[in-house]
């Protein structure tokens, strides 16, 4: 059945089966790979993009049920060449040793900032509790979030 | 992995849902937030050849203060209810429970009636609304009814909605003043109850709710008449797992969530007396 959707702000339409998951038309189908596929079962946070400006996991979501709707993925968050400061945070504090969980860390990071403007460190902690990092590299991943969500406070 | 093929079909209404249902029989299942079926499906313990896909009944997503009960919308999502300033203020035991199902993500699509009508004995929601004693509001070919939570949950993924049946409505009772606590014993954040307690204290009324202490989630009845009868809280919690033989798993033996049960309970009815007194 046809399925239509904005990713990133251009609107997409693309013939897929009814049991087709969200993380399946946006690798598959509309080619975008930053998305990845971690546990597949709702757990690792690795499928995580923005559904209407909601964090939500691309591999508990059939693409149907998202038919009309709005996505963001982490290849929609930069401004052309200038990073999301979410993404410049993770930079700047080195958030990531493998990178496997970073496009889903981010994405969620900017869903927690957007409903918590001054996180605590104890809010991003639990915030991100939906997210697996097998590197463990918590510590630099919440220095990051903190220092995006200042940033942002201040402008 | 994805699930096996089926028909998607979209809900226009209630009715429409109800009518698909009474067409289609067994074969067909609801599709809510879709954070309960998807994964069952996905792992093929579930195998619908129709699922009919009610997540945009924008009229069964609501909280309304109904007089002497709160009326939340069997669509309404996890987040909506944990953000929702009429729960905070009325039945904020709901709120601490609906803050503990899995993880921000997994709240933003699930909704509480998917959430309890998958009837997973381990799940959160279940033991406040046991604990507050709600009533659920079930559609169904001939007609509605009002279920309890006491005979909504029947066993081990098995609920009081039946396969022509629709949840439309959570009825909770309004108890702004009340004691509560929610405790929920676990290894990681994101996982499943071990063994879960919802308390609800109001002067010698005593809701006590358990996940996971058996095939469905259950009340603590020898606590609520224990506390009724003016016993001492420790008293009252080492009663806890009276008359309940819990499963034992990977994660724990049956002796161990006895053990468990008592604990928390005793936690919760300690805490649920020391938030009444501030």
């Amino acid at each position: 059945m046809k399925v239509e959707m904005t990713i990133n702000g251009k609107d997409v339409s693309y013939d897929v089966e009814p049991r087709t998951l969200l993380v399946h038309y946006l690798r598959d189908y509309a080619e975008l790979t930053g998305t990845n596929i971690g546990c597949d079962t709702s757990s690792c946070g690795a499928c995580t993009v923005h559904l209407e400006g909601e964090a939500v996991k691309s591999c508990t979501i059939l693409a149907v049920q998202v038919d009309g709707g709005e996505i963001t993925t982490i290849e929609g968050l930069a401004d052309g060449e200038k990073l999301h400061p979410m993404q410049q945070a993770f930079h700047e504090c080195h958030a990531l040793q493998c990178g496997y969980c970073t496009p889903g860390m981010i994405m969620a990071a900017v869903s927690l900032v957007d409903e918590i403007p001054n996180p605590t460190e104890a809010n991003i902690r639990e915030g991100l509790e939906g997210n697996l990092c097998r590197c463990t590299g918590y510590h630099n991943i919440v220095q990051a979030v903190l220092q995006a969500a200042s940033a942002k406070s201040e402008t | 992995m994805i699930p096996a093929a089926f028909d998607y079909v979209r809900a226009e209404s209630a009715e429409h849902a109800l009518e698909l249902l009474g067409e289609h029989g067994d074969d067909a299942k609801l599709l809510a937030g879709g954070h309960s079926l998807i994964p069952l499906m996905k792992f093929r313990l579930s195998v619908p050849s129709i699922v009919v896909d009610i997540g945009r009944l924008d009229d069964l997503s609501y909280v309304r203060d109904d007089g002497d009960h709160l009326a939340i919308g069997a669509l309404t999502r996890h987040r909506n209810i944990e953000t929702s300033s009429l729960i905070v203020d009325q039945a904020p035991l709901l709120v601490a429970a609906t803050a503990k199902v899995g993880d921000p993500q997994v709240r933003h699509r699930g909704t509480i009636g998917g959430s309890i009508t998958h009837g997973d004995p381990a799940s959160d929601i279940p033991a406040a609304l046991i604990a507050l004693r709600a009533t659920m509001i079930v559609d169904g070919v001939h007609g509605q009814r009002e279920v309890p939570a006491d005979n909504f949950f029947l066993g081990f993924l098995e609920t009081d909605v039946g396969s022509q049946d629709l949840l439309t409505e959570i009825r909770v009772p309004k108890v702004a003043n009340a004691g509560w606590s929610f405790q929920k014993f676990n290894r990681r954040a994101q996982d499943w109850a071990i063994v879960g307690v919802a308390v609800h204290l109001d002067g010698e009324e005593c809701g006590v709710g358990l996940v996971n202490m058996d095939s469905r989630p259950v009340r603590a009845e020898a606590v609520e008449s224990a506390v009724a009868g003016g016993a001492g809280l420790r008293e009252a919690g080492e009663l806890a797992a009276e008359g309940l033989e819990p499963p034992s798993d990977l994660n724990a033996s049956s002796t161990y969530r006895q053990h468990l049960a008592r604990v928390l309970t005793t936690r919760a009815l300690e805490e649920a007396t020391s938030e009444r007194l501030m």
